[in-house]
């Protein structure tokens, strides 16, 4: 699904992460595990194509990958209906029912995002991957501020994912009880470069 | 051998500060000499009798003010194809200068419209093509300082810079269709034949070429000073890397 | 991309989408220049196209801070560039969005507004008309302006410093048309040269724009 072959990022014109490899086949999940400020965020802008690799190559398909930032992307005046149908159509039209109900949203459908709890937002917002289509999730902090019971909804929704030949990167530190590999990124952290590299020391 | 080598921060510093002590002499002599000689020793003219001699700090200036832009568009053209640092720093570098020249352009140009026009400023094409570029500049100075991280700062800025250029010379059309103007025609042309007379026009070019190299010098000053405040900016990035 | 266009209309009409706050300005600024030039109506007669071209450019203005800012602050910004659209049509539909919800009603409030300057009887259709076709200039060169800010705090006023000389030559050719048709002369020149602009802002502009959000995402 996804390659990376030794990918460096950059935070704000510094490097934060060098050498990162691994690769994704379908119906896998990919766990991405480091302390703060380890590069977890930016690895996953990268992957998403928001920003250009330092180094290194990405080898897939942008065309498969949905990202889920850290925020939630919703526009707080609009329903939840209208927040999904807009994200559907704008990812080609796909049925918004699935997700509705996957994430236990139908009692809420007509309410306005701005009245819902952080938790019920945050179901909306991973409700948004469902009707893209796509089959390469990523996702960054989804479990933020879910209840118990919405992790479960959400680990389930995962499983299916993967079951139909769907795949996930997400950096987390909930354990979701999903099959899959957990790569810590500490080894990659990114040392500092030599002084005078051919650009005379400007990192 | 290739110019491409000076995008080097060393090379381009080690260069720079060779030849910046005989720039500064050379172009300090040009412009004193012909300031002098202008003031000096030229006739009055017939007409505009001594206050035609602050033409010698007037076109100067004028010339600088637009050719900054120019330098500061091809520089950032190189940063956004060549992505050589040295080229985004000597854009930032000439930006102030080039809004200083446009400065004493309008002002020397406001001393001289006084008595000639009987005004300090009217909204003569020429004029306002300069304040329009003087506004240009303050948000391409404004942009960088804006802007934390450096090459965030040097992209938007160049881009901002290839729009402003495009904008800039439709407003000059702009304001030329808008009213026609006092300003007299160009002073120094090639193909015409009422030029400036010999005896104001070598002192001009004198002051001219002074104006030139100052500004050459200048340039490269204050891009090594932006070289070297990008390295200590880098240096304690450095630091904190390091401790965290 | 029109999924797009409506999320942003419905945006701009449900509460506190600021659909009106642009055309009120409009209103406020126009209501305030015969207070500080005098009431003489020959005065307000002459300036009248001028003023009503000046009173759309700051309404235009001040609405742009808006535009990507608050899609920038809830990440959906982040989201719509990793959707399948290209990030120039994002910008252009945003445009069009802005200038249907800003421009547009400008348009068709200036003849009103026109009739407190005193504007004279044969100025009414080019005012309007220059507006018409000047305004979308103005909304896709904020755009760009937009983009540029985005990420800053307190961008409003540079985005303002930045936008501003973008917009002399639109403002000239828009205003000269407007005050040449209510004085009676020929327009052509400075409608042709208006649309040209337009035309050129609305082809080019979005790619500039689409560089710039790129380099303010990453």
């Amino acid at each position: 699904m996804i390659e990376v072959r030794d990918l460096s990022v950059s935070r704000a014109g510094f490097p934060v992460l060098e050498g990162v490899q691994f690769a994704l086949p379908a119906a896998t999940a990919l766990v991405l595990r480091g302390p703060n400020g380890i590069g977890k965020t930016t690895l996953l802008r990268t992957l998403a194509g928001l920003q250009p690799p330092l180094a290194g190559e990405i080898l897939g398909d942008p065309d498969d990958i949905a990202y889920a930032a850290h925020a939630d992307g919703l526009k707080l005046t609009l329903t939840v209906e209208e927040n999904l149908t807009f994200w559907a159509r704008v990812f080609g039209a796909h049925d918004i029912e699935p997700a509705i109900k996957a994430f236990n949203l139908a009692a809420l459908r007509t309410r306005a995002a701005g009245s819902l709890s952080a938790g019920q937002k945050r179901r909306l917002s991973l409700a948004r991957l469902m009707v893209t289509g796509r089959r390469l999730w990523i996702l960054d902090e989804p479990t933020v501020s879910l209840d118990a019971a919405s992790v479960q909804l959400f680990a389930a929704t995962i499983r299916a994912h993967l079951n139909a030949d769907g795949a996930a990167i997400m950096a987390t530190h909930i354990d979701l009880g999903i099959e899959g590999r957990v790569l810590d990124l500490t080894p990659f952290k990114a040392k500092l470069p030599a002084l005078d590299a051919d650009d005379g020391g400007f990192l | 051998m290739s110019i491409w080598e000076y995008a080097n921060p060393k090379k381009f510093l080690h260069t720079s500060e060779r030849v910046l002590p005989s720039l500064w002499v050379v172009s300090a002599v040009l412009i004193l000499g012909g300031l002098i000689w202008g003031f000096f020793f030229t006739p009055d003219d017939y007409r505009q009798g001594s206050t035609v001699k602050i033409i010698y700090l007037h076109v100067p200036a004028a010339l600088m003010a637009i050719n900054a832009w120019f330098m500061m568009l091809l520089a950032s053209l190189i940063w956004v194809i060549r992505r050589h640092h040295v080229s985004a720093l000597a854009a930032k570098a000439a930006a102030p200068v080039g809004i200083i020249m446009t400065l004493i352009a309008l002002i020397t140009g406001a001393i001289w419209g006084q008595p000639m026009w009987g005004t300090w400023w009217a909204w003569d094409p020429r004029l306002t093509s300069f304040l329009v570029l003087f506004l240009f500049y303050l948000g391409y100075i404004a942009l960088w300082e804006a802007i934390d991280n450096p090459d965030t700062a040097a992209d938007l800025t160049s881009i901002l810079c290839l729009v402003g250029s495009v904008f800039a010379v439709l407003s000059r059309y702009a304001v030329n269709f808008w009213n026609q103007g006092l300003h007299q025609g160009a002073s120094l042309s090639l193909d015409k034949e009422e030029n400036v007379a010999d005896v104001f026009a070598f002192p001009l070019y004198t002051c001219m070429a002074g104006f030139i190299l100052f500004f050459i010098a200048l340039v490269l000053y204050r891009t090594g000073t932006e070289i070297r405040a990008r390295r200590m900016k880098a240096l304690i990035a450095r630091e904190r890397m390091s401790d965290a | 991309m029109s999924a797009l266009l409506l999320r942003d209309l419905r945006l701009a009409f449900r509460a506190g989408g600021g659909f009106g706050l642009g055309l009120a300005f409009f209103l406020i600024v126009t209501v305030m220049v015969p207070f500080s030039v005098g009431p003489n109506s020959a005065t307000l007669a002459v300036i009248a196209p001028g003023v009503l071209w000046l009173g759309a450019l700051l309404a235009c203005l001040l609405s742009l801070d808006r535009l990507l800012a608050l899609d920038w602050e809830d990440g959906s910004l982040d989201l719509l560039a990793t959707a399948p659209l290209p990030l120039e049509a994002v910008l252009s539909v945003k445009s069009l969005a802005h200038w249907l919800t800003t421009g547009l009603p400008l348009v068709l409030a200036a003849p009103v507004l026109g009739v407190l300057l005193n504007l004279p009887a044969g100025g009414y259709l080019w005012i309007t008309l220059s507006l018409l076709i000047g305004t979308p200039a103005l909304s896709v060169i904020g755009t760009f302006g937009a983009a540029l800010t985005v990420g800053l705090k307190r961008g409003g006023l540079l985005l303002s410093l930045l936008v501003m000389p973008l917009y002399v030559p639109t403002l000239i050719f828009g205003a000269e048309a407007a005050r040449r048709g209510a004085a009676g002369m020929a327009v052509e020149t400075p409608l042709l040269m208006l649309g040209g602009i337009t035309l050129g802002a609305i082809a080019l502009l979005p790619f500039a724009s689409a560089a710039v959000l790129r380099v303010n995402l990453r």
